[in-house]
């Protein structure tokens, strides 16, 4: 017996790991997947975060002490061109806002649920699991800020993971290209829907999509929402190589976060879902939403209306090319929503019916008289007589001016 | 070159400071850890495997060269999201030949550390693999070019290393 000593004992070891393996896989399907061998890894990552989270805030510290006492060269030259592009950045933001509420009314109008990322938490990257079939790393903030199981993770660039494990003061995120993550997304372009796998190499793969699909590369992949744990549209990445072959393509995704240098990331930790607001979207009507895209006119001079008491002689008729998204302009401006009040013009909701524009009514304090955008066929253009221009009904369908249908 | 010893008296046994035990390993697993985020290449290195290799082989104890195996493999697996194991097995098969290899060969020498330590990588290698792919399920593919090279690095790496830690030694 005791010349086997040693090779049973490395049996019983083998064994032993061997069974306590096959329980944890077992485990792995009930609900306490995460509880089984906890406080091995508890211990561990104890013993292993604090050096990594030290190291990590000494080497900031160097880094910004250098940065911001130290190494100042070019700093007012940056500072300058940093300016110029904020003054760009709050134009093109006006824009945006503009776009964003617009397409939040159309969006309640159909009765989409809304998603509005509510509250995030900064964190950094502290380390990783060390191990290249575990694609891990490890943040410096836990349950203390508000981080919890499966919460999403995103950088600036894009998405990144989610919250598979959480401490007091450590959460470990598994990252989009590790092979048992998925993550839904749609294509930005085509609107192919499709599951982002990762493999074992760490590449992206976007899986099932049908060899007859055209997907084309360097098309943007953004999250579709489908997977319960991503807000939809977030980015995610390009379309890199397709390879043709088989029922489905193997699509490679390139991702948009760089998953290899990450340094810090954000965690989602509350997000708003809710109904529109059906109320609001009841009194919303189709020629207020059209309204917003009109060019917008100067207001008027103060008594010009009173004067006369009835609207402009001449209505304009605005072809349906000049229906167009409103260039950035300062807020204030008086607009033409301003002049198309509920109640004055067709009230029929998008969701509902063909939006008609009628022809305005005596009082509504209207310079200009729109028009629906004109539908591709079947429908005649709209006439106008002397002084009361007529339009005839026609569907204003949903849609965006770059033809994008709202999700 | 004297590969094989002739005698049991030629065999010289090593222990450590129970310090150099517990940290070793830890610093080893740290640095596994946070090295990759840093320097993406970093991980084809497997820094706690080299560290099992040299207390097996400076120990040459069997019992002593899979129990290390075993607890740096399930500490190298707890940071990981798979089940506590699969490093686990790994190490303690590669802990137990390490410190039989070390009672019968000269493993002092710079040309028998990168033989064994590259050897013992691709036999770690293997053992994951079967492992992770049998039980766990992973999808892994062998590349023989991959671990050919991953194995040459590790040794290289290693004699380095156990030149230093060769200092941490001390005769039983």
């Amino acid at each position: 017996m005791g010349r086997y000593r040693n090779v049973s004992i490395l049996a019983a070891a083998v064994f032993i790991q061997l069974v306590g393996l096959a329980y944890q896989i077992r485990k792995q399907t009930g609900k306490d997947a995460q509880d089984s061998s906890r406080l091995i890894r508890v211990w561990t990552i104890s013993a292993i975060t604090p050096l990594e989270k030290g190291i990590v805030r000494l080497q900031t510290g160097t880094v910004n002490l250098w940065h911001n006492y130290v190494y100042l060269r070019g700093v007012r030259q940056e500072n300058r061109e940093l300016k110029d592009k904020i003054e760009q950045l709050q134009l093109e933001q006006v824009r945006l806002q503009q776009d964003a509420s617009q397409a939040r009314r159309l969006q309640a109008l159909l009765g989409f649920k809304e998603q509005f990322i509510d509250h995030t938490v900064a964190a950094q990257v502290i380390g990783s699991s060390g191990s290249e079939q575990s694609r891990t790393v490890y943040l410096d903030k836990g349950s203390d800020v508000g981080i919890s199981l499966g919460m999403p993770v995103i950088s600036a660039e894009g998405i990144v993971g989610k919250v598979i494990l959480v401490q007091p003061r450590v959460s470990q995120v598994l990252l989009i290209n590790d092979q048992t993550s998925g993550v839904g997304t749609i294509l930005e372009k085509s609107r192919l829907q499709g599951v982002l796998k990762g493999r074992a190499s760490g590449e992206l793969m976007l899986d099932k999509v049908m060899s007859e699909e055209d997907v084309k590369t360097g098309e943007r992949v953004l999250t579709s929402g489908g997977d319960q744990i991503f807000p939809k549209g977030l980015p995610v990445g390009t379309i890199g190589d397709v390879k043709h072959g088989g029922e489905f393509l193997q699509v490679q995704v390139k991702p948009a976060a760089a998953l290899n240098h990450l340094e810090e990331v954000l965690v989602i930790t509350q997000r708003l879902e809710r109904e529109p607001d059906k109320t609001a979207a009841k009194s919303m009507r189709a020629a207020d939403i059209l309204a917003q895209r009109l060019p917008q006119v100067p207001d008027k001079p103060a008594g010009a209306e009173s004067e006369t008491g009835t609207p402009a002689p001449k209505p304009t008729t605005i072809p349906s090319t000049a229906i167009q998204p409103k260039p950035a302009a300062p807020v204030g401006t008086g607009t033409v929503q301003a002049i198309a009040h509920p109640g004055t013009a067709g009230s029929v909701p998008l969701a509902n019916k063909p939006a008609q524009a009628k022809a305005p009514t005596p009082g509504a304090s209207a310079g200009i008289t729109m028009q629906p955008r004109t539908p591709p066929t079947g429908t005649a253009p709209p006439k106008t007589t002397a002084g009361k221009p007529t339009s005839t009904p026609t569907q204003t369908s949903p849609t965006s001016d770059t033809g994008d249908t709202p999700q | 070159m004297a590969v094989s010893y002739t005698s049991r008296e030629q065999i010289e046994v090593y222990r450590f400071n129970w310090l150099v035990a517990i940290l070793v390993p830890l610093l080893a697993i740290f640095l596994q850890a946070f090295l990759p985020l840093r320097f993406p290449f970093f991980s084809i290195f497997d820094l706690p495997l080299l560290v099992v290799i040299f207390f097996a082989m400076a120990r040459r104890s069997q019992v002593a060269g899979l129990l290390t195996g075993a607890v740096i493999g399930i500490l190298q697996d707890s940071l990981t999201h798979h089940p506590l194991g699969v490093y686990g097995i790994a190490k303690t098969v590669v802990g137990y030949g390490a410190s039989s290899l070390g009672v019968k060969l000269d493993v002092e020498s710079v040309g028998t550390r990168l033989l064994v330590t590259s050897g013992f990588y691709v036999v770690h290698q293997i053992i994951y693999f079967t492992i992770a792919r049998g039980l766990v399920g992973l999808d892994l593919r062998w590349l023989w070019s991959r671990e050919l090279i991953a194995a040459v690095a590790n040794a290289v790496v290693g004699v380095l290393l156990f030149t230093l830690m060769d200092r941490l030694k001390e005769r039983a």
